[in-house]
């Protein structure tokens, strides 16, 4: 994407030279980004490195200093109700305690729609079928975390946002979580997710996104990232009791070579690429 | 490239549609809600019990104080569910994320604050309720007649509205529910004791008196007295009369005043 070209007219999200400082504080610097209808797309940044501010942007909540932005075809900045009503959007924050139970507080959120899915239906699709009838405030941080899903479904969004979705899940929670979001894509919705969890990312995400220092510094598919499809894997084994390991460009035939030294199996044997984490933190590490 | 999904056209829910939906969110918010319950309309309540049955002395030509002090109560019960109850709630709406989700939903903003104005009405009903009904049952008080009842109701909803608007400003100020709380409480409780409430506005000292009526309370509680007290008891006031005018003049200025404010300042989300 050449940075300062025209707007995809095509994108769901286009952004270009997207600017805004607080004070002396510059947290988005001349931003590009272009999310494709369709697809989900994880942007991944330290705290500070101009994420939320981008997403907000994008969401209407904040006024920018420069730039062009497009989302679904219109300029955030005028937010009609025409077009909020083709957004879904879940909060870092979520929406605060409530004395309606889960389906008051979702048939009234459907209410602001024009074409919104059955309560009962997205009651289903997220898990809460049985917390139905209890009130808001008395669920647990992760039942709390699929109402907030719930409440940005219901309007039967075309692009949907997700802000930390799955802070405070346990691992199986999660799971459930990443086969709710994989549901809707195969429903159609474009997502924007901001997740600290590389896992996440790389389970869940068609394309990644790193931002750091208020620019995006790479784009690319969740393997492809900061060259680990092509960087040197690294070999380890135990030979005489010591733990040693290679980092090679053929990682197949130093396995051959190695397993000609040994009479049955190599001790301890194990090939490993670069995790995402591992090029994520060297990439922001780079713009420190 | 697949083909686009076919646009699905529908119409935007109509404004009466979401203003019923923000209604009933509003009311099941507050009557559920047992603290508030208990603060705004139990506590008039209860003070009107213990005062009714501790202060129930002749104030003169055989009107007891009781019925002085039910045109105040009912002043301040309408204070605690509009300014109170409304500078409370939305300054914890505000904090906790309620305030910005709505905002990015495409709820027309005009329904937040319908439903929040049916909450007071619902709320100063309940509460007025109440207290007639404390106040005949356990005091017999003489229930207003006539075009009293008129007057009740305009100083009643004029007070209301201008307290609501004054409430809604100063929970822009709050950085919380919890520091609404602390700021908003005292200073009614303190309106309350110089405004003709707990005590007779002619036996406190001139210079309060002056910085109640800056006030809302002052007037409601006043013109409610209009409403209570025999006519014969307006030569006890400041004024000589119950300046029935003079009530609406600043309840109403009032009302543009919190307007003003609540345009200037309200935020759907926290700095």
């Amino acid at each position: 994407m050449p940075p300062g070209g025209p707007l995809d007219a095509d994108a769901a999200i286009s952004v270009r030279g997207l600017a805004k400082r607080y004070g002396d504080f510059t947290a988005v610097d001349g931003l590009d980004l272009d999310i494709r209808r369709g697809e989900i797309f994880a942007l991944l940044g330290p705290n500070g490195a101009g994420k939320t501010t981008t997403v907000e942007i994008c969401e209407g909540y904040r006024a920018r200093d420069a730039g062009e932005v497009r989302v679904l075809g219109e300029d955030p900045a005028d937010g009609t109700r025409a077009w909020k009503a083709r957004l879904g959007i879940v909060l870092q924050s979520g929406s605060g305690d409530s004395q309606l139970t889960v389906r008051e507080l979702v048939t009234a959120q459907a209410s602001y729609y024009a074409d919104p899915r059955d309560v009962d239906e997205v009651l289903a699709l997220v898990g809460l079928t049985e917390k139905a009838g209890v009130r808001g405030k008395t669920l647990s941080g992760g039942q709390r975390r699929r109402l907030d899903v719930a409440l940005g479904i219901v309007g039967r969004p075309t692009l949907l946002f997700l802000d930390e979705p799955t802070t405070g899940f346990d691992p199986e929670a999660r799971r459930q979580f990443w086969s709710l979001i994989r549901s809707l894509r195969d429903l159609g919705t474009t997502m924007l997710l901001t997740t600290h969890y590389l896992d996440e990312a790389e389970a869940l995400a068609d394309r990644v996104g790193v931002i750091a220092g208020g620019r995006l510094v790479e784009v690319a598919v969740p393997g492809a990232l900061g060259g680990r499809e092509t960087a040197p894997a690294v070999v380890s084994w135990s030979e005489d009791g010591v733990r040693r390991s290679e980092a090679t460009a053929t990682p197949t035939a130093f396995v051959a070579a190695l397993a000609a030294r040994f009479p049955g199996e190599v001790p301890d044997l194990a090939v490993a690429r670069p995790t995402l984490e591992d090029v994520y933190l060297q990439m922001i590490g780079d713009d420190r | 490239m697949t083909a686009p999904a076919p646009v699905r056209e529908a119409r935007l829910p109509s404004l009466p549609v979401v203003y019923r939906a923000r209604s009933s969110v509003e009311l099941k918010e507050f009557f559920r809600q047992r603290e508030s319950v208990v603060f705004t309309l139990l506590l008039p309540v209860l003070l009107l019990v213990v005062f009714g049955a501790v202060l129930d002395f002749d104030l003169r030509d055989g009107v007891s104080f009781t019925q002085y002090f039910m045109a105040g109560i009912i002043a301040s019960g309408i204070l605690g569910a509009s300014l109170q109850n409304m500078a409370i709630s939305i300054a914890t709406e505000r904090s906790d994320g309620t305030l910005k989700h709505l905002a990015g939903t495409p709820m027309p903003r005009s329904a937040y604050f319908v439903g929040k104005v049916v909450q007071v009405l619902a709320v100063t009903l309940a509460s007025v309720v109440v207290l007639l009904l404390i106040g005949v049952v356990f005091y017999r008080i003489d229930l207003p007649s006539g075009t009293d009842w008129l007057t009740f109701t305009w100083v009643a909803v004029l007070g209301a509205a201008s307290c609501t608007l004054l409430g809604i400003a100063v929970s822009s100020i709050a950085k919380n529910g919890r520091s609404a709380s602390a700021t908003v409480t005292p200073f009614a409780l303190l309106l309350q004791f110089i405004s003709g409430v707990f005590f007779q506005f002619s036996e406190i000292p001139s210079w309060m008196q002056t910085f109640a009526a800056l006030f809302p309370l002052k007037w409601m509680a006043q013109g409610l007295r209009s409403v209570f007290l025999p006519d014969a008891l307006a030569a006890d006031e400041p004024a000589g009369s119950w300046e029935l005018g003079r009530v609406a003049l600043v309840l109403g200025i009032w009302c543009v005043l919190g307007l003003v404010l609540c345009v200037r300042t309200f935020r759907w989300q926290d700095r």
